[in-house]
């Protein structure tokens, strides 16, 4: 924030008038309110003045398609001129071409066009928490503060990007949660909506620690969304991921993910896996097991890899439940893992929903884990069909 | 436990220690950068010692083959415990990385 008054300033870029009368109504409670502060311009060049003038400028929201300088030449130029900004691409629903252009020239996240508020408001916060995290990462590497203010700031950025909102219809519910480790570990979920009805779910683990491993795991669910929102294929999605992330990935860092397309007319759930634990199913009866496995690497670190999709069919009552091996692989003061079968017992006893479902669970893991030190992320994501 | 290495008839064979996770991975990383030379051909992971490895560690030797291939060295790891061969199973990690049984049949594998 550059402005004494504290509120976070956007500059909106857009050739179309409308946008701007639409913005101030729309958004005019954080406006009032003196979150934030909104800058307009209609094109590229125009945008560059406005940020070499205004110091203050936080996050650019920004169209593709304008005269004089298009978006993608904008993300070009704003690290020239305002390296301290986040970007946001506005473009047209389902055009991975200019999605994936924008993401590699260094936006942080997009929104398609016709613009949701809702979703711009989510995306608005998520982009400038972690730009805040950010900052705080950068002033304590120049003040060479102790490593654990680097791994807290690591951990900002993580819980920025996990949903705050989970789904529910008369069709299915979803629930998720992380709890960190002292280390930060590097998981994330998340969950989005797709075409007719049909919902993304992913559940990924990234290598590391500290604000590199963040970035990266920003950088995959970025990538993720924007791939799951322009193919309808679970593997082909991996594919394109693990092919963007291997393009730049020089300090070997990989993310172990599963990603599934759920459609609720069917209950079919196609998934596809890299290298990550495998789900498992639980029935209305409490007996359940894990889901069949696909052949995938670990992505980031395979150029061309191939990840095989699979569909089950789900029965109403069902329950998929996702996590990663910081369940499985959490110990006791013995040492002993956690592991599948004590995962398993957790479901004997059929839980009603699905937030009971993966808060047993988390509790099962802390219960049998009592004081011991956990080195990894424990996560649990939960898809339930009624 | 530090790793322990030796050289045997152009080989560099490494034992690792009994746990990598995220506490001890850069640790690790440094002591088989130590251990390696710029002209070392032909380099085994043994791992019969290891109990765990956490993602962090696979990093680690995803880190050390890169490297080794950099250097034209063949490089093969062996002797997994049933947990840790599951861990490389589960990560696709098995499909990156030349994994033998025995320290016999990755010497074989590397040497030559």
């Amino acid at each position: 924030m550059g402005d004494t008054s504290g509120a976070y300033r956007i500059l909106v870029v857009d050739d179309e008038p409308d946008l701007e009368p639409l913005v101030l109504q729309r958004m005019r409670r954080s406006i009032r309110s003196g979150q934030y502060q909104f800058v307009f311009a209609q094109n590229g060049v125009e945008a560059l003045q406005k940020l070499e003038q205004d110091q203050g400028i936080d996050m650019v929201l920004s169209d593709i398609n304008m005269p004089q300088m298009d978006g993608l030449s904008l993300l070009d130029h704003i690290p020239d001129v305002a390296p301290d900004t986040r970007s946001v691409i506005i473009s047209a629903y389902g055009d991975m071409k200019n999605i994936r252009a924008a993401m590699n020239r260094g936006a942080f996240d997009f929104v398609t066009k016709p613009l949701d508020f809702d979703d711009l408001r989510v995306t608005i916060e998520r982009t400038l928490n972690n730009l805040t995290a950010w900052r705080e990462a950068e002033s304590s590497r120049q003040r060479l503060v102790a490593i654990e203010n680097e791994l807290d700031v690591a951990s900002k950025m993580q819980q920025s990007i996990l949903p705050t909102g989970f789904p529910t219809t008369d069709e299915y519910e979803v629930f998720g949660s992380m709890t960190p480790a002292r280390e930060v570990g590097g998981d994330f979920f998340d969950i989005f909506q797709l075409d007719n009805g049909k919902i993304g779910l992913a559940i990924a683990d990234v290598s590391g620690k500290g604000v590199p491993a963040a970035l990266f795991m920003m950088a995959s669910r970025t990538l993720l969304k924007g791939s799951a929102i322009g193919l309808n294929d679970p593997g082909k999605v991996l594919r394109e991921v693990n092919d963007l992330l291997y393009d730049d990935n020089e300090a070997m860092m990989f993310v172990t993910m599963l990603y599934g397309v759920y459609d609720p007319e069917t209950r079919i759930l196609t998934y596809a896996n890299g290298g990550h634990n495998l789900p498992i199913i639980v029935h209305d009866d409490g007996s359940s097991s894990v889901i069949p496995s696909t052949n995938g690497v670990a992505l980031g670190i395979l150029s061309g890899g191939e990840y095989e999709q699979h569909s089950i069919t789900c029965a109403p009552g069902d329950t998929l439940v996702f996590y990663t091996d910081g369940v499985t692989e959490a110990i006791d003061n013995e040492e002993e893992e956690f592991g599948m079968e004590r995962l398993q017992e957790t479901f004997k006893w059929g839980p009603e929903d699905c937030r009971e479902a993966v808060l047993s669970i988390l509790d099962a893991v802390s219960d049998f884990a009592g004081n011991a030190p956990q080195f990894d992320d424990i996560t649990c994501l939960a898809l339930k069909i009624k | 436990m530090p790793i322990e290495s030796r050289r045997d008839s152009g080989t560099l064979i490494i034992q690792t220690e009994e746990r990598v996770d995220s506490a001890n991975a850069q640790a690790f990383y440094q002591e088989l950068d130590s251990a390696i030379e710029s002209d070392d051909r032909a380099v085994v992971m043994d791992m019969e010692r290891l109990a765990y490895i956490s993602s962090a560690g696979l990093r680690v030797i995803l880190q050390t083959a890169r490297k080794l291939q950099q250097q034209n060295a063949k490089f093969a790891i062996c002797s997994l415990s049933g947990t840790v061969r599951e861990v490389f199973e589960i990560s696709g990690f098995d499909r990156v990385i030349d994994i033998h049984p025995s320290q016999s049949d990755a010497i074989a594998a590397v040497s030559g």
